[in-house]
């Protein structure tokens, strides 16, 4: 299965989620990103979720105005990529509360939390969306309120 | 003060976080490169900071940036600083910007292996959490190599949280460390069976992703697979370990029995589509070990599949029933209907599926009902693509394994006739090309394909709307070659050829209306036969006079090729003219020019004749020309023949030693050549000798359904007429067609008589020719070797006899063809040498006869004069065209004239491809008495700036009463203005050229010159290819060029007889010889 990344972008064609599960140079993802941001634009909404892409399948779907694009494998399953990608959607919906673009915008990196406790290396390692929230929020307990200034004058 | 200095630096830190540099690109749109660089410059000094928090901060917004799309590669050493804090919040960011921003050849990852492995041990397993998820993103192999123990350990840990990890990022070690694999694997196994559903999970998908690379290392665990397959109610499991024993049935077959039960359980039971899908899909992949029974289940639950209204099913259920259609198409092809639907789609994704399974599904059956139904959406189609894509797929079935479908070639015609209507397609050479296949192989379609290419040139026009843009036009190409090379079928000769020169074909691409040329010339060899029968003359004279009223419009024609083929067969129909109106029959003889037929031959077909006994392909037929040994040896041999007793042992030992080598140098030599071509005439010959000719493979489609006599040349009418036909009785049917195409056939022309098709076997209605058995001698060889190139240029073959001097004259063509422009100008020159006679000497083409008159007695007779003139050639700044006039001053006929040069090893005549140095080039006319003639000749000249001589010989036959051998030796003088070409200047340009300073001067002074200015500038101007740039008063500049572009200036002062020339050129010796040149012509004066 193991995706080899998944982009989350506005129908604008602004990226706003990345996650590279394969190593590459950062010409190369870019080069990527701006292929398939072009070419799932220029789909029609009738059209079907899947395209063949190199040698890469391309599973997408929008939700509202961001577009959730993953590659997979030949033998994988399409099916499967968007329960995935719905799974991730119902996660964010249940942190953020009826998400949104902009929260994923200006919380980009608790978008990226939760997404790494999702996934990891491509591959899905929770099914439990409440095991996943769980963990989430316990990190997030964790991580102290910042006293940012509290800290500078201290010193 | 110091408090003012602490809350500036204050304010400045902390002006931006995440959400401000987010909130400031959003205000920024207009500017937000600017921006955001001011904001890298801010971060770059947070970063100096030693306050983790800020660096984390700016750690966090460098990965925003990073997203969109700026290089943060400099700050990768920062990352690694908030990566090792020991802040869970700072390690988070640090971590996530890591795996962010790192990939292999960051180099600092090499420094964070101890801070991960601390971290992989942290007693938080939050802290190992997020190391493992950064590591799964940026792991190298050496910190693969370095960390796999410890992530090992993992895999044991307390928490399932930690343990689930730890066995995912497992599978990234063991690809970037593959030694990891052995050690790890029994805990890996281990974890198969865990408590914990998410590691019991994880540990399936990592096996099974092994499993997938590598199966049989996997087989012991398939007992242990099939119990969680039955127990496990996690469909994401499920689908895993379905997928991993798709990937084991290959190797044990004995699984498949074994497994079809719970899969098809499975597929009866299941309400989730994907776990559906999968179970389909591994049934259909198994194709040997999986019941037909199974298959049909799965084909009718793909059936529901593409019924769904859900485009991703539909799209699902099309690709994999293309992958039952290799295996069973039979099951597949009952579900035609249904395809068939999903043509109207709305997704085009869906239809192109749609198509791909179609291609497979068509039989002799339902070809025509298929291609109907396609016809019909090419028609409603909107989109040019997926019309263009639906054009090549009708081509494509149609065509697939040699039209093996096609019961019907009238009906294959039509439908490609009807292609051509659409607009704004690119695939009209795709079209084109399967017309030419089917009118040259299906030699029974001709009559009818004839008919149709002339219609589609009649209305051309109707194509020719936006045509020069679409790809359509090439249609036209097909058209005109068919209408042309089976001239003899059409209807209407008259109609068709004056459809071919309409004025409006000009606006066609050039190489189509180069055919349209040549296959006029085809038609009006044709019509001219058929009107010579007649006692009505001014017929005839009447086609030739439209040849010569229309083709100038070809001869001015840009394009090179039209121009060289219009004014070959304008001249060509004049002299026609010329006889026609002396009463002379000339169409047997313009007919010879296009006879013979042209025969496919198949690209292999020669590697099927076997070679004859106790022939050595490889062994020489003469003696071996060897480079080696030079001509000092060569009388040796002949020497040593003389002496045959030491010659001959010492003669075959060269042989058995040299062969072998001489071969391998052959080869080569062949190899490099890419004008060799495998199958040499001379071997090809021997071939013929030999009785082996009959196995030459005739490939023949067997076509049980015959020719139907049509009404109409709609498509649409075929399929109709097939429905009615297969309702009569098929036996009694056969037997009348068989007559009646029996009639037909031999009602259609005696050359099909001969063929083999008409002797016994009447079942197939047209036959598709890979080869026929006669293949005359010439024509068979060229059809094969050329095979891939364009028919048109065969047709300097199909005339078999006259091969070898039409394939001089094309090159011949060529050449002059570099020098149609000049050629207004050239004439006027060579009016003037015509005036000469050759007596005046001429000083630009010197007019250098050797005539040593009291040689011999024969040459006084003939004298025929040779004047020339040399012109260079601007687009390539090497070859220098000759032009001669040969004219013929004696009482007697001339012939077979041969002109011939010693090259230099500066300059050499071009000839034809395939002659040796020494070989004389054939002058393509003859001459009566009194007449003159012009003929070209290419030379090419590697260096310019020196004059020289060429010695040449011209050798030719006189014909009083009997004929006679006569040589007459010339000299060509190459002068160095002869290089130059008059080229316009300007005198800013001028001015720009003498300042550059990379001219060099040189001067000259005449006395005693006594013209008018004008006249002596004129002089200049017309001998020496000069312009004038800009003359004041008794003063004048000129400019030059040569062909390879060196410049050459001159200033001309007067002032009384003497001429003072200051002169500038970037090459010294070409100027002084020009010089010398100008100072020659004037002191003759």
């Amino acid at each position: 299965m193991f995706f080899s990344f998944m982009l989350l972008f506005s129908r604008q064609g602004k990226l706003r989620l990345q996650k590279w599960y394969v190593p590459l140079s950062d010409k190369e993802k870019k080069k990527i990103t701006r292929e398939l941001v072009q070419t799932v634009l220029a789909r029609k909404p009738k059209m079907c979720s899947f395209l063949e892409w190199r040698d890469l399948k391309i599973v997408y779907k929008r939700y509202a105005s961001l577009y959730f694009c993953c590659a997979i494998e030949d033998q994988d399953n399409e099916l499967i990529t968007l329960e995935i990608i719905h799974r991730y959607v119902e996660l964010l919906d249940k942190y953020f509360g009826s998400v949104c673009e902009l929260d994923i915008i200006f919380n980009f990196e608790k978008a990226y939390f939760i997404l790494d406790e999702f996934l990891l290396g491509g591959e899905a390692q929770e099914t439990s969306k409440k095991n996943v929230l769980k963990a989430i929020e316990q990190a997030d307990l964790l991580q102290e309120v910042r006293h940012l200034i509290k800290i500078t004058v201290d010193k | 003060m110091a408090l003012k200095i602490v809350k500036g630096s204050i304010d400045r830190m902390f002006d931006k976080n995440l959400q401000d540099l987010v909130r400031g690109i959003r205000n920024h749109k207009e500017d937000e490169a600017k921006y955001i660089s001011t904001c890298i410059d801010e971060i770059k000094q947070e970063l100096k900071q030693d306050n983790i928090a800020v660096k984390a901060n700016a750690v966090c917004k460098l990965t925003y940036l990073q997203m969109l799309g700026y290089d943060v590669s400099w700050a990768a050493f920062n990352i690694v600083e908030v990566m090792s804090s020991s802040k869970f919040t700072y390690k988070r960011i640090g971590y996530l910007a890591a795996s962010q921003c790192f990939h292999e050849s960051t180099d600092v990852i090499m420094l964070t292996t101890n801070q991960i492995r601390k971290d992989l041990s942290s007693p938080n397993q939050y802290d190992t959490g997020v190391a493992l998820t950064g590591l799964s993103c940026f792991v190298t192999p050496d910190l693969a190599r370095d960390l796999a123990n410890d992530i090992m350990t993992l895999m044991s840990h307390t928490k399932p949280y930690i343990r689930k990890k730890a066995v995912l990022i497992m599978y990234k070690v063991f690809l970037k460390y593959p030694e990891s694999l052995r050690p790890a694997f029994p805990r890996l196994k281990e974890k198969l069976e865990d408590p914990d559903p998410g590691v019991q999970s994880a540990a399936v998908n990592v096996i099974c992703e092994l499993a997938r690379r590598n199966p049989k290392n996997y087989l012991s665990l398939a007992p242990l697979f099939f119990k969680l397959m039955t127990s496990s109610t996690n469909n994401w499991v499920l689908i895993k370990i379905i997928k991993l024993f798709g990937a084991l049935t290959p190797l044990e077959p004995r699984l498949g029995k074994k497994l079809i039960e719970p899969l098809t359980n499975l597929i009866h039971s299941t309400s989730a589509m994907s776990l559906l899908y999968e179970c389909v899909n591994t049934v259909i992949a198994g194709q040997y070990w999986f019941s037909v029974g199974s298959k049909e289940l799965c084909v009718q639950k793909l059936r529901i599949l593409i019924e769904d209204s859900d485009q991703n099913l539909k799209y699902l259920g099309l690709l994999a029933m293309s992958k039952i259609l290799k295996t069973h198409p039979k099951s597949v092809q009952s579900h035609k209907d249904l395809i068939l639907q999903c043509l109207d789609d709305k997704d085009e994704s869906i239809r192109l599926r749609a198509l791909d399974l179609l291609y497979g599904m068509v039989s002799k059956k339902n070809l025509m009902e298929i291609v109907k139904k396609l016809m019909l959406h090419v028609d409603k189609a909107e989109g040019t693509t997926y019309r263009d894509e639906l054009l090549t797929k009708i081509i494509d079935i149609c065509s697939q394994s040699n039209y093996q479908y096609i019961t019907n070639f009238e009906w294959y015609i039509s439908i490609l006739v009807e292609l051509t209507r659409l607009e704004g397609t690119r695939h009209g050479h795709l079209i084109a090309s399967q017309m030419l296949d089917v009118a040259i192989r299906v030699k029974a379609i001709r009559v009818f394909a004839v008919a149709q290419m002339a219609t589609l040139l009649d209305n051309a026009h109707l194509l020719t709307g936006n045509m020069q843009r679409n790809g359509i036009c090439e249609v036209l190409y097909a058209a005109a070659w068919i209408c042309g090379e089976f001239s003899e079928h059409l209807e209407n000769p008259m109609q068709t050829l004056e459809a071919m020169l309409r004025p409006k074909v000009a606006t066609l691409p050039g190489h189509i209306q180069a055919v349209y040329v040549q296959n006029a010339a085809k038609l009006f060899a044709t019509i001219l036969k058929s009107q010579e029968g007649n006692t009505d003359s001014t017929a005839a004279q009447d086609t030739s006079q439209l040849m010569i009223d229309r083709l100038p419009l070809f001869v001015q024609s840009a394009n090179l090729e039209v121009q060289e083929r219009a004014s070959c067969i304008l001249q060509l129909v004049k002299y026609i003219q010329k006889l026609q109106q002396k009463d002379v029959e000339v169409a047997e003889e313009v007919n010879a020019l296009f006879a013979g037929e042209l025969n496919p031959v198949a690209p292999k077909a020669q590697k099927k004749v076997p070679v004859p006994e106790g022939l050595d392909l490889d062994a020489w037929i003469n003696e071996p020309p060897s480079e080696s040994e030079s001509e000092d040896e060569q009388p040796k041999a002949i020497f040593a023949k003389e002496e045959p007793k030491h010659s001959r042992p010492r003669h075959t030992e060269v042989d058995e030693k040299e062969l072998a080598r001489r071969r391998e140098a052959r080869k080569q030599e062949q190899a490099n050549n890419p004008f060799y071509i495998k199958a040499s005439p001379s071997s090809q010959k021997v071939y013929q000798d030999a009785p082996g000719v009959e196995h030459i493979p005739v490939v023949q489609i067997d076509l049980s359904v015959p020719l139907k006599v049509p009404g109409l040349p709609m498509s649409d009418q075929y399929v109709k007429l097939e429905e009615e036909r297969r309702q009569k009785e098929r036996a009694e049917k056969k037997k009348k067609e068989k007559k009646k195409r029996k009639e037909k056939r031999s009602g259609r022309g005696k050359k099909h008589d001969s063929g083999p098709e008409s002797e016994e076997d009447i079942t197939p209605a047209h036959q598709v020719d890979i080869v026929t058995e006669e293949m005359p001698e010439v024509k068979e060889n060229h059809s094969s070797k050329f095979s891939n190139i364009f028919f048109l240029h065969l047709l300097f073959w199909v005339c078999d006899d006259k091969k070898s001097s039409k394939h001089k004259k094309k090159k011949q063509k060529k050449e002059k063809e570099e020098k149609e422009k000049k050629k207004k100008k050239k004439h006027h020159h060579h009016h003037h040498h015509s005036d000469g006679g050759g007596e005046e000497s001429v000083q630009n083409g010197t007019v250098e006869e050797e005539e040593p008159l009291p040689v011999s007695l024969s040459h006084r007779l003939i004298n025929p004069q040779v004047v020339y003139d040399i012109q260079g050639n601007l687009q390539d700044g090497s070859q220098v065209v000759v032009s001669v006039i040969f004219e013929n001053k004696c009482d007697s006929f001339l012939k077979s004239m041969e002109f011939n040069v010693l090259d230099s090893l500066n300059s050499k005549l071009q000839r034809p491809e395939g002659s040796g140095p020494h070989d004389g080039l054939t002058v393509p006319f003859q001459l009566p008495p009194g007449v003159s003639n012009e003929a070209r000749f290419v030379f090419t000249v590697q260096s310019i700036v020196m004059p020289q001589k060429l010695k040449g010989t011209l050798t030719f036959i006189v014909k009083v009463d009997s004929s006679t051998h006569e040589k007459l030796d010339f000299k060509l003088h190459f002068t160095c203005t002869s290089y130059l070409i008059t080229t316009p200047c300007y005198s800013d340009a001028f001015a720009k050229l003498l300042e550059s300073g990379d001219l060099k001067g040189s001067s000259v002074r005449l006395e005693g010159v006594n013209m008018p200015f004008h006249h002596l500038l004129a002089r200049i101007c017309f001998h020496h290819h000069f312009s004038i740039v800009e003359r004041i008063d008794s003063c004048a500049s000129m400019y030059s060029r040569s062909i390879q572009g060196h410049h050459v200036c001159l200033l001309v002062k007067t002032s009384g007889q003497t001429v003072s020339i200051d002169a500038k050129c970037d090459e010294p010796t070409l100027l002084g010889n020009v010089l010398d040149e100008i100072k020659q012509t004037f002191s003759q004066c």
